[in-house]
Protein backbone atom coordinates (compact mmCIF):
# COMPACT_ATOMS: atom_id res chain seq x y z
CA UNK A 1 0.00 0.00 0.00
CA UNK A 2 2.54 2.53 0.67
CA UNK A 3 4.76 1.62 -2.33
CA UNK A 4 1.59 1.89 -4.48
CA UNK A 5 1.28 5.58 -2.52
CA UNK A 6 4.48 6.18 -3.18
CA UNK A 7 3.98 5.71 -6.97
CA UNK A 8 1.60 7.79 -7.10
CA UNK A 9 3.11 10.71 -5.01
CA UNK A 10 6.06 10.88 -7.62
CA UNK A 11 4.00 10.38 -10.62
CA UNK A 12 2.07 13.54 -9.50
CA UNK A 13 5.70 14.69 -8.98
CA UNK A 14 6.67 14.47 -12.60
CA UNK A 15 3.71 14.73 -13.73
CA UNK A 16 3.40 18.43 -12.53
CA UNK A 17 6.78 18.41 -15.06
CA UNK A 18 4.67 17.23 -17.75
CA UNK A 19 1.94 20.30 -16.68
CA UNK A 20 4.09 23.02 -17.08
CA UNK A 21 5.71 21.73 -20.25
CA UNK A 22 2.18 20.63 -21.80
CA UNK A 23 1.10 24.79 -20.84
CA UNK A 24 4.09 25.84 -23.00
CA UNK A 25 2.68 23.76 -25.48
CA UNK A 26 -0.68 24.34 -25.22
CA UNK A 27 0.26 28.38 -25.23
CA UNK A 28 1.99 28.42 -28.41
CA UNK A 29 -0.72 26.25 -30.10
CA UNK A 30 -3.39 29.17 -29.10
CA UNK A 31 -1.10 31.99 -30.58
CA UNK A 32 0.14 29.58 -33.92
CA UNK A 33 -1.68 26.83 -34.01
CA UNK A 34 1.23 24.60 -33.97
CA UNK A 35 2.65 22.11 -31.24
CA UNK A 36 5.96 23.41 -31.45
CA UNK A 37 8.56 20.08 -31.06
CA UNK A 38 11.35 22.38 -30.18
CA UNK A 39 9.96 23.46 -26.92
CA UNK A 40 11.68 20.81 -25.02
CA UNK A 41 15.02 20.83 -26.48
CA UNK A 42 14.86 24.44 -25.83
CA UNK A 43 13.97 23.71 -22.10
CA UNK A 44 17.21 21.36 -22.37
CA UNK A 45 19.20 23.96 -23.35
CA UNK A 46 18.25 26.53 -20.94
CA UNK A 47 18.89 24.02 -18.12
CA UNK A 48 22.60 23.52 -19.11
CA UNK A 49 23.03 27.73 -19.36
CA UNK A 50 21.71 27.37 -15.46
CA UNK A 51 24.24 24.40 -15.08
CA UNK A 52 26.75 26.73 -16.69
CA UNK A 53 25.73 30.00 -14.17
CA UNK A 54 25.93 27.44 -11.25
CA UNK A 55 29.07 26.15 -12.11
CA UNK A 56 30.63 29.48 -12.32
CA UNK A 57 29.59 29.97 -8.41
CA UNK A 58 25.89 31.69 -9.32
CA UNK A 59 23.59 30.83 -6.06
CA UNK A 60 21.51 28.55 -7.26
CA UNK A 61 17.63 30.86 -6.68
CA UNK A 62 19.93 33.83 -8.56
CA UNK A 63 20.69 31.25 -11.70
CA UNK A 64 17.17 30.09 -11.85
CA UNK A 65 15.97 33.53 -12.38
CA UNK A 66 18.48 34.70 -14.49
CA UNK A 67 18.23 31.85 -16.52
CA UNK A 68 14.26 32.12 -16.75
CA UNK A 69 14.88 35.66 -17.79
CA UNK A 70 17.80 34.55 -20.75
CA UNK A 71 15.01 31.95 -21.82
CA UNK A 72 12.35 34.55 -21.91
CA UNK A 73 14.11 37.17 -24.29
CA UNK A 74 15.78 33.98 -26.35
CA UNK A 75 12.44 33.06 -27.16
CA UNK A 76 11.24 36.29 -28.01
CA UNK A 77 14.21 36.44 -30.29
CA UNK A 78 13.94 33.23 -31.60
CA UNK A 79 10.31 34.09 -32.44
CA UNK A 80 11.17 37.78 -34.00
CA UNK A 81 14.05 36.53 -35.79
CA UNK A 82 12.93 33.20 -37.33
CA UNK A 83 9.45 32.24 -37.17
CA UNK A 84 7.85 35.28 -37.69
CA UNK A 85 8.92 34.99 -40.85
CA UNK A 86 7.59 31.68 -41.44
CA UNK A 87 3.65 33.30 -39.81
CA UNK A 88 1.65 32.76 -43.32
CA UNK A 89 3.97 29.54 -44.49
CA UNK A 90 2.28 26.41 -45.13
CA UNK A 91 2.23 23.94 -42.22
CA UNK A 92 4.98 21.73 -43.75
CA UNK A 93 7.57 24.57 -44.06
CA UNK A 94 6.85 25.20 -40.42
CA UNK A 95 7.40 21.72 -39.26
CA UNK A 96 10.77 21.77 -40.96
CA UNK A 97 11.50 25.24 -39.24
CA UNK A 98 10.78 22.88 -36.18
CA UNK A 99 12.41 19.96 -36.71
CA UNK A 100 15.48 22.37 -37.69
CA UNK A 101 15.44 24.40 -34.17
CA UNK A 102 15.03 20.93 -32.79
CA UNK A 103 17.89 19.31 -33.90
CA UNK A 104 19.80 22.84 -33.98
CA UNK A 105 19.27 22.86 -30.12
CA UNK A 106 20.40 19.44 -29.61
CA UNK A 107 23.64 19.58 -31.92
CA UNK A 108 25.05 23.01 -30.54
CA UNK A 109 24.24 21.88 -26.70
CA UNK A 110 26.04 18.65 -27.46
CA UNK A 111 28.64 20.66 -28.98
CA UNK A 112 29.24 22.85 -25.79
CA UNK A 113 29.16 20.77 -23.11
CA UNK A 114 29.37 17.23 -24.86
CA UNK A 115 28.07 13.99 -24.32
CA UNK A 116 28.88 13.41 -20.85
CA UNK A 117 25.80 13.31 -18.31
CA UNK A 118 26.05 16.33 -15.45
CA UNK A 119 24.82 16.17 -12.02
CA UNK A 120 22.23 18.93 -11.81
CA UNK A 121 21.77 19.99 -8.40
CA UNK A 122 18.62 19.92 -6.10
CA UNK A 123 18.37 23.22 -4.10
CA UNK A 124 16.31 21.07 -1.26
CA UNK A 125 18.56 18.02 -1.48
CA UNK A 126 20.53 18.29 2.08
CA UNK A 127 16.64 18.33 3.72
CA UNK A 128 14.92 15.16 4.86
CA UNK A 129 10.90 14.86 4.45
CA UNK A 130 11.17 12.69 7.70
CA UNK A 131 8.92 9.69 5.53
CA UNK A 132 10.13 7.16 2.58
CA UNK A 133 6.55 8.32 0.98
CA UNK A 134 7.88 11.14 -0.77
CA UNK A 135 11.56 12.95 -1.34
CA UNK A 136 12.59 16.56 -0.56
CA UNK A 137 12.74 17.48 -4.65
CA UNK A 138 9.78 15.86 -5.36
CA UNK A 139 8.13 18.15 -2.73
CA UNK A 140 10.05 21.22 -4.42
CA UNK A 141 9.00 20.08 -7.28
CA UNK A 142 5.41 20.04 -6.62
CA UNK A 143 5.80 23.29 -4.76
CA UNK A 144 7.08 25.03 -7.45
CA UNK A 145 5.19 23.63 -10.32
CA UNK A 146 2.14 24.79 -8.49
CA UNK A 147 3.16 28.34 -7.87
CA UNK A 148 4.06 28.50 -11.30
CA UNK A 149 0.73 27.52 -12.88
CA UNK A 150 -0.88 29.79 -9.94
CA UNK A 151 0.73 32.44 -11.53
CA UNK A 152 0.12 31.86 -15.04
CA UNK A 153 -3.46 31.62 -14.24
CA UNK A 154 -3.36 35.07 -12.58
CA UNK A 155 -1.82 36.38 -15.71
CA UNK A 156 -3.36 35.52 -17.79
CA UNK A 157 -7.16 36.33 -15.82
CA UNK A 158 -6.16 39.09 -14.40
CA UNK A 159 -3.51 41.26 -16.46
CA UNK A 160 -4.69 43.33 -19.29
CA UNK A 161 -1.19 42.22 -21.22
CA UNK A 162 -2.62 38.44 -20.43
CA UNK A 163 -6.08 39.46 -21.96
CA UNK A 164 -4.34 40.68 -25.06
CA UNK A 165 -2.62 37.32 -25.44
CA UNK A 166 -5.97 35.74 -24.75
CA UNK A 167 -6.97 37.63 -27.65
CA UNK A 168 -4.67 37.18 -30.18
CA UNK A 169 -4.65 33.68 -29.63
CA UNK A 170 -8.72 34.07 -29.90
CA UNK A 171 -8.98 36.70 -33.23
CA UNK A 172 -5.39 38.06 -34.37
CA UNK A 173 -7.17 40.32 -37.19
CA UNK A 174 -9.91 41.67 -34.43
CA UNK A 175 -6.58 41.98 -32.25
CA UNK A 176 -4.86 44.16 -34.64
CA UNK A 177 -8.32 45.73 -35.40
CA UNK A 178 -8.34 47.14 -31.69
CA UNK A 179 -4.98 48.29 -31.69
CA UNK A 180 -3.11 45.46 -30.11
CA UNK A 181 0.42 45.00 -31.49
CA UNK A 182 -0.17 41.47 -32.50
CA UNK A 183 3.82 40.12 -33.68
CA UNK A 184 5.17 41.75 -30.39
CA UNK A 185 2.19 39.89 -28.57
CA UNK A 186 2.99 36.70 -30.19
CA UNK A 187 6.74 36.76 -29.29
CA UNK A 188 5.94 37.75 -25.80
CA UNK A 189 3.50 34.60 -25.62
CA UNK A 190 7.28 32.47 -27.25
CA UNK A 191 9.06 34.34 -24.74
CA UNK A 192 6.85 33.33 -21.81
CA UNK A 193 6.71 29.56 -23.05
CA UNK A 194 10.16 29.22 -23.06
CA UNK A 195 10.92 30.61 -19.01
CA UNK A 196 8.12 27.98 -18.77
CA UNK A 197 10.37 24.94 -20.26
CA UNK A 198 13.41 26.56 -18.85
CA UNK A 199 11.66 26.01 -15.43
CA UNK A 200 10.34 22.62 -16.06
CA UNK A 201 13.61 21.74 -17.13
CA UNK A 202 15.50 22.60 -14.12
CA UNK A 203 13.02 21.04 -11.59
CA UNK A 204 13.66 17.68 -14.08
CA UNK A 205 17.50 18.10 -13.89
CA UNK A 206 18.26 16.54 -10.84
CA UNK A 207 15.65 13.45 -11.45
CA UNK A 208 17.34 12.50 -15.06
CA UNK A 209 20.72 13.78 -14.75
CA UNK A 210 21.63 16.62 -17.59
CA UNK A 211 22.42 15.75 -21.22
CA UNK A 212 21.53 16.79 -24.81
CA UNK A 213 18.55 14.15 -25.34
CA UNK A 214 17.02 14.48 -21.45
CA UNK A 215 13.33 16.35 -22.99
CA UNK A 216 13.05 14.24 -25.83
CA UNK A 217 11.17 11.40 -23.83
CA UNK A 218 9.68 14.34 -21.52
CA UNK A 219 8.42 16.10 -24.70
CA UNK A 220 6.70 12.95 -25.85
CA UNK A 221 4.80 12.88 -22.17
CA UNK A 222 3.62 16.47 -22.05
CA UNK A 223 2.22 16.30 -25.92
CA UNK A 224 0.38 12.99 -24.68
CA UNK A 225 -0.62 15.27 -21.47
CA UNK A 226 -1.61 18.12 -23.71
CA UNK A 227 -3.36 16.31 -26.24
CA UNK A 228 -5.21 14.11 -23.36
CA UNK A 229 -6.34 17.50 -21.93
CA UNK A 230 -7.00 19.23 -24.72
CA UNK A 231 -5.01 20.76 -26.88
CA UNK A 232 -6.38 24.12 -26.49
CA UNK A 233 -7.43 24.27 -23.20
CA UNK A 234 -4.81 25.15 -20.10
CA UNK A 235 -6.46 23.51 -17.62
CA UNK A 236 -6.82 20.41 -19.26
CA UNK A 237 -3.17 20.53 -19.80
CA UNK A 238 -2.68 20.49 -16.08
CA UNK A 239 -4.80 17.93 -15.73
CA UNK A 240 -3.16 15.96 -18.02
CA UNK A 241 0.13 16.29 -17.13
CA UNK A 242 -1.05 14.89 -13.84
CA UNK A 243 -3.04 11.91 -15.14
CA UNK A 244 -0.18 11.11 -17.64
CA UNK A 245 2.51 11.47 -14.36
CA UNK A 246 0.61 8.65 -12.36
CA UNK A 247 -0.39 6.61 -15.25
CA UNK A 248 3.58 6.65 -16.03
CA UNK A 249 4.45 5.42 -12.77
CA UNK A 250 1.90 2.87 -12.20
CA UNK A 251 1.94 0.92 -15.29
CA UNK A 252 6.18 1.41 -15.20
CA UNK A 253 6.05 -0.04 -11.86
CA UNK A 254 2.85 -2.71 -12.25
CA UNK A 255 2.32 -3.56 -16.08
CA UNK A 256 4.66 -2.68 -18.82
CA UNK A 257 7.98 -2.53 -16.31
CA UNK A 258 10.48 0.71 -16.38
CA UNK A 259 11.69 -0.52 -20.18
CA UNK A 260 8.24 -0.14 -21.75
CA UNK A 261 7.57 2.94 -19.96
CA UNK A 262 7.61 5.45 -22.86
CA UNK A 263 5.08 3.40 -24.82
CA UNK A 264 2.46 4.76 -22.43
CA UNK A 265 3.17 7.95 -23.86
CA UNK A 266 2.45 6.79 -27.31
CA UNK A 267 -0.58 4.55 -26.22
CA UNK A 268 -2.17 7.66 -24.68
CA UNK A 269 -1.60 10.11 -27.98
CA UNK A 270 -3.04 7.08 -30.42
CA UNK A 271 -6.25 6.54 -27.72
CA UNK A 272 -6.59 9.93 -27.66
CA UNK A 273 -6.31 10.88 -31.19
CA UNK A 274 -8.93 8.08 -31.92
CA UNK A 275 -11.27 8.67 -29.45
CA UNK A 276 -11.73 11.87 -28.82
CA UNK A 277 -9.91 14.60 -30.66
CA UNK A 278 -10.87 17.38 -28.48
CA UNK A 279 -9.47 15.53 -25.28
CA UNK A 280 -10.96 15.98 -21.59
CA UNK A 281 -11.39 19.69 -21.82
CA UNK A 282 -10.86 20.71 -25.33
CA UNK A 283 -13.28 23.18 -26.90
CA UNK A 284 -16.22 22.51 -28.73
CA UNK A 285 -17.11 26.34 -29.22
CA UNK A 286 -20.93 26.75 -28.72
CA UNK A 287 -21.33 28.98 -31.36
CA UNK A 288 -24.66 30.37 -32.62
CA UNK A 289 -24.56 32.75 -35.76
CA UNK B 1 -20.64 60.52 -63.76
CA UNK B 2 -21.33 62.18 -60.21
CA UNK B 3 -24.40 62.69 -59.37
CA UNK B 4 -23.98 65.79 -57.21
CA UNK B 5 -20.50 68.66 -57.45
CA UNK B 6 -18.99 68.53 -54.70
CA UNK B 7 -19.16 72.14 -54.81
CA UNK B 8 -19.16 72.99 -50.97
CA UNK B 9 -16.07 71.15 -49.37
CA UNK B 10 -16.24 70.72 -45.14
CA UNK B 11 -13.46 69.55 -43.67
CA UNK B 12 -13.06 65.64 -45.27
CA UNK B 13 -12.49 63.27 -42.49
CA UNK B 14 -11.45 60.73 -44.71
CA UNK B 15 -10.25 61.52 -48.17
CA UNK B 16 -9.09 58.42 -50.38
CA UNK B 17 -8.17 59.59 -53.57
CA UNK B 18 -6.93 56.82 -56.15
CA UNK B 19 -6.87 53.83 -54.06
CA UNK B 20 -6.08 50.98 -55.19
CA UNK B 21 -5.86 47.40 -53.21
CA UNK B 22 -4.60 44.19 -54.50
CA UNK B 23 -4.72 40.01 -52.87
CA UNK B 24 -1.54 39.43 -54.11
CA UNK B 25 -1.04 40.37 -57.34
CA UNK B 26 -4.61 40.39 -58.52
CA UNK B 27 -6.12 44.01 -57.72
CA UNK B 28 -9.30 44.23 -56.45
CA UNK B 29 -10.06 48.29 -56.36
CA UNK B 30 -9.01 49.99 -59.90
CA UNK B 31 -8.56 53.68 -58.44
CA UNK B 32 -11.39 54.62 -55.63
CA UNK B 33 -11.86 58.37 -54.80
CA UNK B 34 -14.25 58.30 -51.56
CA UNK B 35 -14.75 61.16 -49.28
CA UNK B 36 -16.35 61.41 -45.63
CA UNK B 37 -16.87 64.87 -44.14
CA UNK B 38 -16.89 65.65 -40.19
CA UNK B 39 -19.67 63.94 -39.04
CA UNK B 40 -20.81 62.66 -42.26
CA UNK B 41 -22.61 59.05 -42.44
CA UNK B 42 -21.66 57.71 -45.78
CA UNK B 43 -22.99 54.43 -47.43
CA UNK B 44 -20.63 52.27 -49.84
CA UNK B 45 -23.33 49.68 -52.04
CA UNK B 46 -22.46 47.46 -54.42
CA UNK B 47 -23.44 44.01 -55.22
CA UNK B 48 -21.51 40.71 -54.07
CA UNK B 49 -17.93 41.02 -55.30
CA UNK B 50 -17.86 44.60 -56.05
CA UNK B 51 -15.14 45.37 -53.47
CA UNK B 52 -16.97 46.72 -50.37
CA UNK B 53 -15.05 44.86 -47.60
CA UNK B 54 -11.86 45.38 -49.55
CA UNK B 55 -12.27 49.05 -49.39
CA UNK B 56 -12.79 48.58 -45.78
CA UNK B 57 -9.69 46.53 -45.32
CA UNK B 58 -8.01 49.28 -47.65
CA UNK B 59 -8.51 52.26 -45.06
CA UNK B 60 -7.31 49.80 -42.13
CA UNK B 61 -4.34 48.99 -43.33
CA UNK B 62 -5.50 45.31 -43.92
CA UNK B 63 -4.48 44.80 -47.10
CA UNK B 64 -1.52 45.97 -49.89
CA UNK B 65 -2.45 49.32 -51.07
CA UNK B 66 -1.66 52.04 -53.60
CA UNK B 67 -3.06 55.93 -53.60
CA UNK B 68 -3.89 58.14 -50.80
CA UNK B 69 -5.88 57.91 -47.75
CA UNK B 70 -5.56 61.08 -45.81
CA UNK B 71 -7.58 60.83 -42.23
CA UNK B 72 -8.14 64.34 -40.50
CA UNK B 73 -5.63 65.49 -42.96
CA UNK B 74 -2.97 63.01 -42.38
CA UNK B 75 -1.75 60.55 -44.52
CA UNK B 76 -2.40 56.96 -43.40
CA UNK B 77 -2.01 54.81 -46.35
CA UNK B 78 0.99 52.48 -45.72
CA UNK B 79 0.20 52.32 -41.91
CA UNK B 80 0.21 49.20 -39.38
CA UNK B 81 -3.35 48.95 -39.24
CA UNK B 82 -2.46 48.99 -35.38
CA UNK B 83 -1.50 51.93 -35.68
CA UNK B 84 -4.01 53.22 -37.79
CA UNK B 85 -7.14 52.10 -35.12
CA UNK B 86 -4.96 54.39 -32.72
CA UNK B 87 -5.60 57.12 -34.27
CA UNK B 88 -9.67 56.28 -33.98
CA UNK B 89 -10.76 54.55 -36.98
CA UNK B 90 -13.04 51.65 -35.61
CA UNK B 91 -13.51 48.66 -37.99
CA UNK B 92 -16.65 46.75 -37.58
CA UNK B 93 -15.88 43.54 -39.91
CA UNK B 94 -17.44 41.40 -41.75
CA UNK B 95 -18.55 38.65 -39.51
CA UNK B 96 -18.64 40.53 -36.50
CA UNK B 97 -15.46 40.03 -35.70
CA UNK B 98 -16.56 38.74 -32.02
CA UNK B 99 -13.69 37.33 -29.66
CA UNK B 100 -15.63 33.95 -29.35
CA UNK B 101 -14.00 32.66 -26.16
CA UNK B 102 -13.96 35.71 -24.06
CA UNK B 103 -16.74 37.14 -22.20
CA UNK B 104 -18.58 40.29 -23.28
CA UNK B 105 -16.83 42.18 -20.99
CA UNK B 106 -13.74 40.92 -22.11
CA UNK B 107 -14.47 42.30 -25.68
CA UNK B 108 -15.79 45.48 -24.44
CA UNK B 109 -12.26 45.91 -22.30
CA UNK B 110 -10.73 45.08 -25.37
CA UNK B 111 -12.45 47.67 -27.90
CA UNK B 112 -10.97 50.02 -25.22
CA UNK B 113 -7.63 48.71 -24.84
CA UNK B 114 -5.32 51.08 -26.54
CA UNK B 115 -6.75 53.60 -23.66
CA UNK B 116 -4.38 53.10 -20.78
CA UNK B 117 -7.22 54.50 -17.76
CA UNK B 118 -8.88 51.57 -16.73
CA UNK B 119 -11.82 53.66 -14.50
CA UNK B 120 -12.46 55.15 -17.72
CA UNK B 121 -13.02 52.23 -19.43
CA UNK B 122 -15.56 51.14 -16.58
CA UNK B 123 -17.19 54.31 -17.70
CA UNK B 124 -17.27 53.95 -21.04
CA UNK B 125 -18.36 50.25 -20.80
CA UNK B 126 -21.56 51.32 -18.56
CA UNK B 127 -22.12 54.66 -20.65
CA UNK B 128 -21.84 52.42 -24.44
CA UNK B 129 -23.96 49.80 -23.25
CA UNK B 130 -26.91 51.94 -22.56
CA UNK B 131 -27.23 51.54 -26.44
CA UNK B 132 -27.40 47.59 -25.39
CA UNK B 133 -29.29 47.01 -22.35
CA UNK B 134 -29.52 43.58 -23.54
CA UNK B 135 -25.54 43.14 -23.46
CA UNK B 136 -25.85 44.70 -20.13
CA UNK B 137 -27.58 41.35 -19.17
CA UNK B 138 -25.35 39.29 -20.70
CA UNK B 139 -22.11 40.69 -19.67
CA UNK B 140 -20.62 37.64 -18.14
CA UNK B 141 -21.49 35.74 -20.87
CA UNK B 142 -19.44 33.60 -23.61
CA UNK B 143 -19.88 36.09 -26.28
CA UNK B 144 -19.86 33.24 -28.79
CA UNK B 145 -22.98 31.99 -26.73
CA UNK B 146 -24.81 35.17 -28.05
CA UNK B 147 -27.17 35.48 -31.08
CA UNK B 148 -26.03 37.39 -33.79
CA UNK B 149 -27.92 40.11 -33.28
CA UNK B 150 -26.28 40.35 -29.76
CA UNK B 151 -22.50 39.98 -31.38
CA UNK B 152 -23.53 42.88 -33.62
CA UNK B 153 -24.52 44.72 -30.64
CA UNK B 154 -21.48 43.66 -29.31
CA UNK B 155 -18.98 44.28 -32.20
CA UNK B 156 -20.30 48.03 -32.21
CA UNK B 157 -19.68 48.66 -28.72
CA UNK B 158 -16.54 47.15 -28.99
CA UNK B 159 -15.76 49.52 -31.73
CA UNK B 160 -17.13 52.25 -29.47
CA UNK B 161 -14.71 51.71 -26.82
CA UNK B 162 -12.21 52.69 -29.21
CA UNK B 163 -13.91 56.67 -28.90
CA UNK B 164 -13.59 56.87 -32.64
CA UNK B 165 -13.82 59.17 -34.87
CA UNK B 166 -15.05 57.20 -37.68
CA UNK B 167 -16.59 53.77 -37.52
CA UNK B 168 -16.45 51.68 -40.75
CA UNK B 169 -19.53 48.82 -40.82
CA UNK B 170 -19.28 45.83 -42.68
CA UNK B 171 -23.22 45.24 -43.74
CA UNK B 172 -24.10 45.27 -39.87
CA UNK B 173 -27.81 43.89 -41.30
CA UNK B 174 -26.11 40.38 -42.37
CA UNK B 175 -28.10 37.44 -41.36
CA UNK B 176 -30.24 39.72 -38.97
CA UNK B 177 -33.97 39.42 -38.37
CA UNK B 178 -35.53 42.60 -39.93
CA UNK B 179 -36.45 44.20 -36.60
CA UNK B 180 -33.34 43.57 -35.08
CA UNK B 181 -32.03 44.89 -38.22
CA UNK B 182 -34.16 48.36 -37.36
CA UNK B 183 -32.70 48.76 -34.04
CA UNK B 184 -29.37 48.79 -35.01
CA UNK B 185 -29.59 50.90 -37.62
CA UNK B 186 -31.19 53.46 -35.47
CA UNK B 187 -28.96 52.93 -32.89
CA UNK B 188 -26.27 53.86 -35.39
CA UNK B 189 -28.36 57.10 -36.47
CA UNK B 190 -27.62 58.19 -32.67
CA UNK B 191 -24.05 56.99 -32.05
CA UNK B 192 -23.52 59.42 -34.91
CA UNK B 193 -25.44 62.36 -33.46
CA UNK B 194 -25.17 61.69 -29.35
CA UNK B 195 -20.88 60.66 -29.70
CA UNK B 196 -20.44 62.45 -32.95
CA UNK B 197 -19.08 59.38 -34.46
CA UNK B 198 -18.65 59.46 -38.32
CA UNK B 199 -20.21 56.09 -40.52
CA UNK B 200 -18.90 54.53 -43.50
CA UNK B 201 -21.27 51.61 -43.80
CA UNK B 202 -21.15 48.72 -46.20
CA UNK B 203 -24.52 47.42 -47.30
CA UNK B 204 -26.59 45.07 -49.88
CA UNK B 205 -29.27 46.38 -48.09
CA UNK B 206 -29.34 50.13 -50.64
CA UNK B 207 -32.92 51.48 -49.29
CA UNK B 208 -32.20 50.69 -45.53
CA UNK B 209 -28.53 52.24 -45.72
CA UNK B 210 -29.28 55.41 -47.62
CA UNK B 211 -32.38 55.91 -45.17
CA UNK B 212 -29.27 56.19 -42.78
CA UNK B 213 -26.71 57.89 -44.69
CA UNK B 214 -26.34 61.12 -46.13
CA UNK B 215 -24.04 60.08 -49.47
CA UNK B 216 -23.72 57.31 -51.03
CA UNK B 217 -21.30 56.00 -53.18
CA UNK B 218 -22.24 52.67 -55.80
CA UNK B 219 -19.38 50.68 -56.09
CA UNK B 220 -19.05 48.49 -59.37
CA UNK B 221 -16.20 45.50 -59.77
CA UNK B 222 -13.47 47.64 -57.96
CA UNK B 223 -14.57 51.51 -58.94
CA UNK B 224 -17.12 53.95 -57.94
CA UNK B 225 -20.03 54.22 -60.92
CA UNK B 226 -22.01 56.82 -59.20
CA UNK B 227 -22.23 59.07 -56.01
CA UNK B 228 -24.06 61.78 -54.60
CA UNK B 229 -26.49 62.84 -51.63
CA UNK B 230 -28.56 60.18 -50.64
CA UNK B 231 -31.96 61.70 -52.01
CA UNK B 232 -29.70 61.84 -55.42
CA UNK B 233 -29.25 57.99 -55.46
CA UNK B 234 -32.59 57.21 -54.51
CA UNK B 235 -33.93 58.76 -57.31
CA UNK B 236 -31.48 57.68 -59.73
CA UNK B 237 -32.99 54.96 -62.27
CA UNK B 238 -29.96 52.97 -62.20
CA UNK B 239 -30.04 52.62 -58.62
CA UNK B 240 -33.76 51.93 -58.55
CA UNK B 241 -33.33 49.32 -60.67
CA UNK B 242 -30.47 47.27 -59.76
CA UNK B 243 -30.33 48.31 -55.90
CA UNK B 244 -33.77 49.36 -54.56
CA UNK B 245 -35.58 46.46 -56.34
CA UNK B 246 -37.98 48.98 -58.14
CA UNK B 247 -38.08 46.87 -60.97
CA UNK B 248 -36.53 43.23 -61.83
CA UNK B 249 -35.43 41.08 -58.91
CA UNK B 250 -32.89 43.09 -56.57
CA UNK B 251 -30.35 40.74 -56.58
CA UNK B 252 -29.63 41.40 -60.38
CA UNK B 253 -26.54 43.36 -61.09
CA UNK B 254 -26.37 46.58 -63.13
CA UNK B 255 -24.83 46.52 -66.35
CA UNK B 256 -21.20 47.74 -65.99
CA UNK B 257 -20.42 51.41 -66.73
CA UNK B 258 -16.15 52.16 -67.62
CA UNK B 259 -15.72 53.90 -64.68
N1 LIG C 1 -8.92 37.03 -49.49
C1 LIG C 1 -9.10 37.24 -50.81
N2 LIG C 1 -8.23 36.74 -51.70
C2 LIG C 1 -8.39 36.93 -53.02
N3 LIG C 1 -9.40 37.62 -53.56
C3 LIG C 1 -10.31 38.14 -52.73
C4 LIG C 1 -10.20 37.99 -51.30
N4 LIG C 1 -11.25 38.61 -50.72
C5 LIG C 1 -11.96 39.14 -51.74
N5 LIG C 1 -11.40 38.87 -52.94
C6 LIG C 1 -11.91 39.30 -54.25
O1 LIG C 1 -11.98 40.71 -54.27
C7 LIG C 1 -13.18 41.14 -54.89
C8 LIG C 1 -13.95 42.02 -53.95
O2 LIG C 1 -14.36 41.26 -52.82
P1 LIG C 1 -15.05 41.92 -51.55
O3 LIG C 1 -14.37 43.18 -51.22
O4 LIG C 1 -15.13 40.89 -50.50
O5 LIG C 1 -16.51 42.21 -52.12
P2 LIG C 1 -17.82 42.67 -51.35
O6 LIG C 1 -17.49 42.93 -49.93
O7 LIG C 1 -18.28 43.89 -52.09
O8 LIG C 1 -18.81 41.55 -51.51
C9 LIG C 1 -13.94 39.88 -55.27
O9 LIG C 1 -13.71 39.64 -56.64
C10 LIG C 1 -13.32 38.81 -54.44
O10 LIG C 1 -13.33 37.59 -55.13
MG1 LIG D 1 -18.22 41.97 -48.24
Amino acid sequence: MDQLLHQVVNGLATGAIYAVIALALVMNFNSTGHINFAQGEMAMFSTYVAWTLIAMGMPYGVAFLVTVAISFVGGMLLERFVLHRFRNAPLLSVVVVFIALFLGFNAVAGWIWGPVLKDFPSPVSSYKTGTSLVGAHELFVGAVAGAMLLLLYGFFRFTTLGLKMRAVACNPTSSRLVGIRVSWTLALGWGLAASIGAVAGMLIAPLTFLDPHMMTGILLYAFAAALLGGVDSPPGAVIGGLVVGVAENLLGAYVVGAELKMSVALVIVVLVLVYRPQGILGRVTVRRV
Amino acid sequence: MSASQQTAHPAALLDARGLRAYYGDAPALHGVDLRIEVGGKVALLGANGAGKTTMLRAICGLIRTQGEIAFAGQEIRGFATEDIVRLGIAHVPEGRGTFAELTVEENLRLGGIIHSDKARTRQDIDRFLRYFPRLKERIRQQAGTLSGGEQQMLAISRALMLRPRLMLLDEPSFGLAPLMVLEIFQILKRINEEERVSLLIVEQNARLALELADHGYLLETGRIVLHGSSAELKANEEVQRAYLGYSGSKARRPESTPG
